[in-house]
């Protein structure tokens, strides 16, 4: 970063002379050495998963949730600054309930990451706010199916077979890219998101962690954004220990920020 | 009398100042906009319900309650639909029947549905946690708030409400709030021609809270039944085609029945009856 020093990264909706915007820069910085989040798009549904991190033992296990719901049909999980992406959400809802209320039907995940993305690029234009430091991972069924989408702190919004963000982003979308995801059902993507969350977290080894896992089927939670059941997600933990166990780290030695 | 307030004369301009024809113009644009222009349109309010729902029936028995309401969407004394579902499910275990006007029942369903989706956001891990901790006693309180508010505002939602399901405690909860925010419990309740027809049917059983341990599930949906029997004999409104609610208390569980069908009914005795109607043979 050349320009660093040279005043062009102090405020947001500044362009630096090689055209860059150092705030947004910064604000996908954050999102790098967060924990890991991953959702994957399955030919019936969406699985999203994430590394949350235990910043105290004085913390309730399993509270403190980290997937959220946005509408009946959608979920996100984010890599970030929290409270940033409890605002996403919040965002989120009012937009899914504001367009129910009009339309009287559940919105459609590509209308509701429109209005998201032109939202999250709101917040680099203008110098009293500063951009959002989340990468957040939004899925869920609509009449088209399943919908996978990645927005990022620029406000741009990509849709994704599978998408990985946090620390362990370059591990995850390595595995990612390994598997069948035209083909793979709901319930083995679980497995496969637990495995990849695990795999991921070898890198960051002296943390606690704990996994979350979420999703969405028509088969499995009749379109309905759930948690996963507890004996599904302790047979994926297992899966995922005994898998971790037996190619140890083979994948971890993945290319670093090879797609940015 | 003659009761036109436009008719009673004015106290003069010269005293009093000009008429403010906002008063006659009140409007149901926003006030926002309504300060910029002045609308050619009165401000409107329900009158009275065109799209009626008939009688809501409930009642308690030993391990819960029994609630059952027709299929009937009435346009004044036209039979126009015959399959209209009134009773709602609201979050897991938590039945609202409702009668009165059909689209403001559909104005119901929708603020109950949002009240759904916000209470199952943060529900928590538990995988079935669909607005868990919304129960009977919340969805009728809320209830009572919307009916009073829309009534103070001289606009009400059109409608009687039975409110079936659970507590917080897992205790039967059954109640009743109305359109102008009257509620009250009973462990026997109906709502519009029912309140007459079925309640001392359903009282001969069920008078008091104590008689609510000796009837049992099967008696309780027999009289439910034969009310809507009844009802469908003396309520030109009514329809033989209904969805029955059985909620029981040991289980918290919620049986629902949809197209029960009014049975073991005797015309006979309409063979005798002229004067109504068509010509009889």
């Amino acid at each position: 970063m050349t320009s660093i020093g040279t005043g062009y990264d102090l405020s947001n909706s500044i362009f630096s002379p090689d055209g860059r915007n150092f705030q947004v820069e910064y604000a996908s910085k954050a999102v790098e050495n967060a924990g890991t989040s991953l959702g994957i798009r399955t030919k019936d549904g969406i699985v999203l998963a994430t590394e949350k991190i235990i910043t105290s033992k004085l913390l309730v296990p399993n509270k403190n949730k980290r997937i959220q719901t946005i509408d009946r049909h959608v979920g996100v999980v984010y890599s970030g600054l929290i409270p940033d992406g409890r605002h996403f959400v919040n965002r989120g809802r009012d937009e899914a309930e504001s367009f129910r209320s009009l339309y009287k039907e559940p919105i459609g995940i590509p209308g509701l990451l429109d209005r998201l993305g032109y939202y999250v690029q709101a917040y680099t234009c203008y110098n009293s706010v500063r951009p959002f430091g989340i990468n957040a991972i939004v899925g869920g069924i609509d009449d088209d199916g399943p919908h996978l989408y990645m927005v990022e702190p620029s406000g741009v919004y990509w849709g994704y077979y599978a998408a990985a963000a946090g620390k362990g982003r370059q591990t995850a979308k390595a595995e990612l890219e390994k598997l069948d995801l035209t083909t793979i059902s709901t319930r083995d993507a679980v497995k496969e998101a637990a495995r990849i969350i695990y795999l991921a977290h070898e890198d960051n080894k002296d943390k606690e962690f704990e996994l979350e896992l979420t999703w969405i089927s028509k088969e499995e939670t009749n379109g309905l954004h759930k948690f996963v059941p507890k004996d599904l997600l302790e047979e994926a933990i297992k899966y995922a220990e005994e898998e971790g166990d037996d190619d140890g780290s083979s994948d971890s030695s993945s290319d670093e920020e090879m797609d940015d | 009398m003659n009761h036109n307030p436009f008719h009673w004369g004015r106290p003069s301009d010269s005293t009093y100042g000009p008429y403010n024809q906002q008063i006659a113009h009140a409007s149901n644009v926003n006030p926002m906009a309504r300060q910029q222009q002045q609308s050619d349109f009165p401000t409107m309010h329900t009158q009275r319900p065109m799209m009626t729902g008939t009688s809501v029936l409930a009642i308690k028995y030993q391990d819960g309650i029994v609630i059952a309401a027709d299929n009937m969407g009435s346009y004044g004394s036209l039979m126009k639909l015959d399959n209209v579902e009134r009773l709602l499910k609201v979050g897991q275990d938590t039945i609202v029947g409702i009668s009165g006007d059909l689209s403001d029942l559909q104005a119901i369903q929708r603020i109950l549905n949002d009240l759904e989706i916000d209470e199952s956001y943060d529900a928590g891990d538990d995988e079935d946690a669909l607005a868990a901790g919304l129960k009977a006693n919340h969805v009728h309180e809320y209830l009572t708030r919307i009916m009073y508010n829309r009534r103070s505002k001289m606009d009400p939602l059109w409608n009687a409400c039975i409110v079936a399901g659970f507590d917080d405690e897992g205790k039967s909860f059954l109640k009743y709030v109305d359109l102008l925010g009257v509620a009250f419990a009973s462990p026997t309740l109906a709502t519009g021609f029912g309140a007459h027809l079925a309640i001392p049917l359903l009282r001969q059983r069920v008078d008091s809270e104590a008689d609510v341990k000796k009837l049992t599930k099967a008696d309780a949906i027999q009289l439910i039944k034969d009310c809507m029997k009844v009802l469908f004999y003396r309520d030109a409104r009514s329809l033989d085609k209904y969805s029955m609610a059985v909620l029981s208390e040991s289980d918290q569980k919620v049986e629902f029945h949809k197209d029960v069908k009014v049975e073991d009914m005797k015309w006979a005795f309409a063979k005798g009856i002229k004067g109504y109607g068509m010509p009889q043979l």
